[in-house]
């Protein structure tokens, strides 16, 4: 050990991170894109995968498939008892309080609709008000619109100031008589801002309205508690914590999910058929219509196993320093405008280059292996917000380098010369 | 590809000094084109005289490939037929989209060559395509065209 690592090493703070160490669990890591190894900085949109999960789904593939719920042969069983561990898993990690308040979802998106088809479409009306916020990702934005346009019910918002943070008093203010229900994000996917969800579920519930949290962007960074938030629906996917796509959760208060319509019909949702009359199942299954990604929700399961044999709390204390530590590097930058500046923010870094479009920043940097998103990150009604159409945005994990911020900030000023 | 070759003197040259930057007062023609998904926004108008383009002006926002691709188009067309205009039209797709080979001397593309590298660049087609959708829109009176999601927009038959 050279003299150097030595100092690394004792400086190293007790309980940090060992990034070497969780980068060799990834095997994506290794790549190389145009020569250059590979900066991966594109988390927000999609995570990758450690081996311990890609394994897992091999072991399931390999040797435990077959359809769930249904026979008694042993692998059925195998199946059944892996898929209904993960949700116990899942319940946990949540800190949900049955195991039946977790529901397997496509994702955060599927999730929103299910609660919009499930509970909007049964317990709203014509003149009743849904509050959203500005920075809502379409996917928490459109779903009630569409129920707006199908009810003859209004949509209000929750405006942000300058920084992106939201103003919580014009929150308070929209609430009136007319209020059914609230759908806010935990954290910006576009700005990265954390909203202070627990104080704004508590106003809510003060008027009687229920609310959903998309967090999307939150479970895979910190630690969420769902009973602490006292949220009643909240939302998130797979993929964006390391884990495989095609699933996510919707958790719902039990009360809630048992009101609610499935959305979906079919095989596992129901108790029994007949022409005349079907009973639907208890929940969650009633909203586990058909044969769900079995391999995906053990994969999830998984999943939820990597992140807490690291710890919420490390992954988040890494990724604050590489923020800290990329925000403090663009500043040296002339020329870039970082947007959303929120006190309280996750690991995004979105900004501007003065004269260059975020895709030439996005197609330049891709030379140098550098993974970063580039447009309006499915948040056109933050774009619109800040007057810009696009930005570029770098987001990280716990496997990202302080050397990848270096390298992120070497392709900038690349851009900036190529542009000068 | 190296963004030297995609990113080349010339394609930034038009970017920082677009050529024929404006609206013509006088325009016979003239159509929106909009990629509302990246921002790419111009506005195109001509005066055609005797199937002709007499003149030619844009105005908009947009990436460098955008903007590049529609000031190089507008000098590249002025002057020429309608018929001519839209032979450009259909070699500068067939080029973006990897269908020409730009080895073959018989195209007319000449120094538009410079954006044969948006070929490998996917995501980026549209951009370099958008103002050439949009000046077959405004031949033929299409008042709003997007290219957004679409690789190879102009239709074949045309």
């Amino acid at each position: 050990m050279t003299s150097a690592s030595t100092v690394l090493q004792a400086v190293k703070p007790a309980g940090a991170l060992d990034v070497g160490r969780i980068r060799a669990d990834f095997p994506i890591l290794n790549l190389e894109v145009n020569g250059k190894p590979l900066a991966y900085l594109d988390n927000a949109a999609s995570s990758q995968m450690p081996r311990q999960v890609i394994d897992r789904l091999v072991r399931y593939q390999t040797s435990e498939h077959a359809n769930i719920h249904r026979a008694v042969h042993a692998l059925s069983e195998k199946a059944t008892a892996e898929y209904e561990g993960a949700r116990r898993r899942i319940q946990r990690f949540i800190n949900a309080k049955e195991e039946r308040e977790i529901v397997y979802t496509r994702g955060t998106t599927d999730s929103v609709n299910l609660v919009m088809q499930g509970y909007g479409r049964a317990f709203l009306g014509a003149g009743d008000e849904i509050i959203v916020s500005q920075l809502e990702h379409h996917s928490n934005i459109v779903p009630w619109q569409m129920l707006c346009e199908e009810k003859g019910a209004r949509l209000r918002v929750i405006p942000c100031n300058d920084a992106g943070e939201l103003l919580l008093e014009d929150y308070s203010n929209l609430f009136n008589a007319k209020t059914r229900f609230v759908a806010i994000t935990h954290v910006s996917n576009a700005l990265g801002t954390i909203n202070p969800v627990k104080s704004m579920i508590a106003t809510a519930h003060r008027h009687g309205v229920p609310v959903l949290v998309d967090g999307a962007q939150a479970v895979p960074h910190m630690k969420v508690d769902v009973q602490d938030l006292d949220c009643d629906f909240y939302a998130f996917s797979g993929h964006k914590m390391c884990g495989p796509t095609g699933i996510g959760i919707l958790y719902g208060k039990a009360q809630l999910l048992e009101k609610m319509k499935p959305f979906e019909g079919g095989g596992d949702m129901i108790l029994s058929v007949t022409f005349e009359k079907t009973t639907y199942n208890a929940i969650p299954y009633k909203f586990e219509a058909g044969t769900p990604p079995i391999a995906a929700a053990i994969g999830l399961g998984a999943t939820v196993e990597y992140l807490e044999s690291i710890g919420l709390e490390r992954i988040a204390a890494h990724e604050h320093d590489l923020l800290a530590y990329a925000t403090e590097a663009f500043t040296h930058l002339d020329g870039v405008r970082i947007v959303g500046r929120a006190s309280d923010k996750a690991a995004v870094l979105s900004f501007t280059l003065q004269g260059v479009h975020p895709h030439d920043v996005g197609t330049i940097l891709n030379e140098d292996g550098v993974a970063v998103r580039t447009g309006h990150h499915c948040a056109q009604p933050v774009m619109r917000r800040f007057g810009i159409p696009a930005t570029v945005r770098a987001s990280f994990y716990l496997y990202n380098t302080f050397a990848e911020v270096d390298a992120l900030v070497a392709g900038i000023r690349r851009v900036q010369k190529i542009f000068s | 590809m190296d963004s030297k070759q995609l990113y080349q003197e010339v394609i930034l040259d038009h970017n920082k000094k677009p050529r024929n930057w404006g609206k013509l007062a006088d325009a016979s023609h003239q159509a929106e084109g909009l990629n509302p998904l990246c921002g790419d926004h111009i506005w195109l108008s001509l005066k055609l005289d005797d199937e002709r383009v007499e003149n030619i002006a844009f105005e908009g926002e947009g990436c460098a490939i955008c903007k590049a691709s529609s000031s190089m188009m507008t000098t590249n067309v002025k002057g020429k037929t309608v018929t001519e205009a839209e032979q450009l039209v259909r070699e500068f797709r067939d080029m973006a989209t990897g269908k020409l080979d730009i080895t073959d001397e018989s195209n007319h593309l000449g120094r538009l060559k410079v954006f044969a590298g948006v070929r490998d660049l996917p995501s980026r087609v549209k951009c370099a395509i958008l103002p050439w959708h949009t000046l077959q829109a405004a031949l033929h009176s299409e008042s709003v065209v997007s290219t957004e999601g679409d690789q190879d927009p102009v239709p074949a038959a045309s």
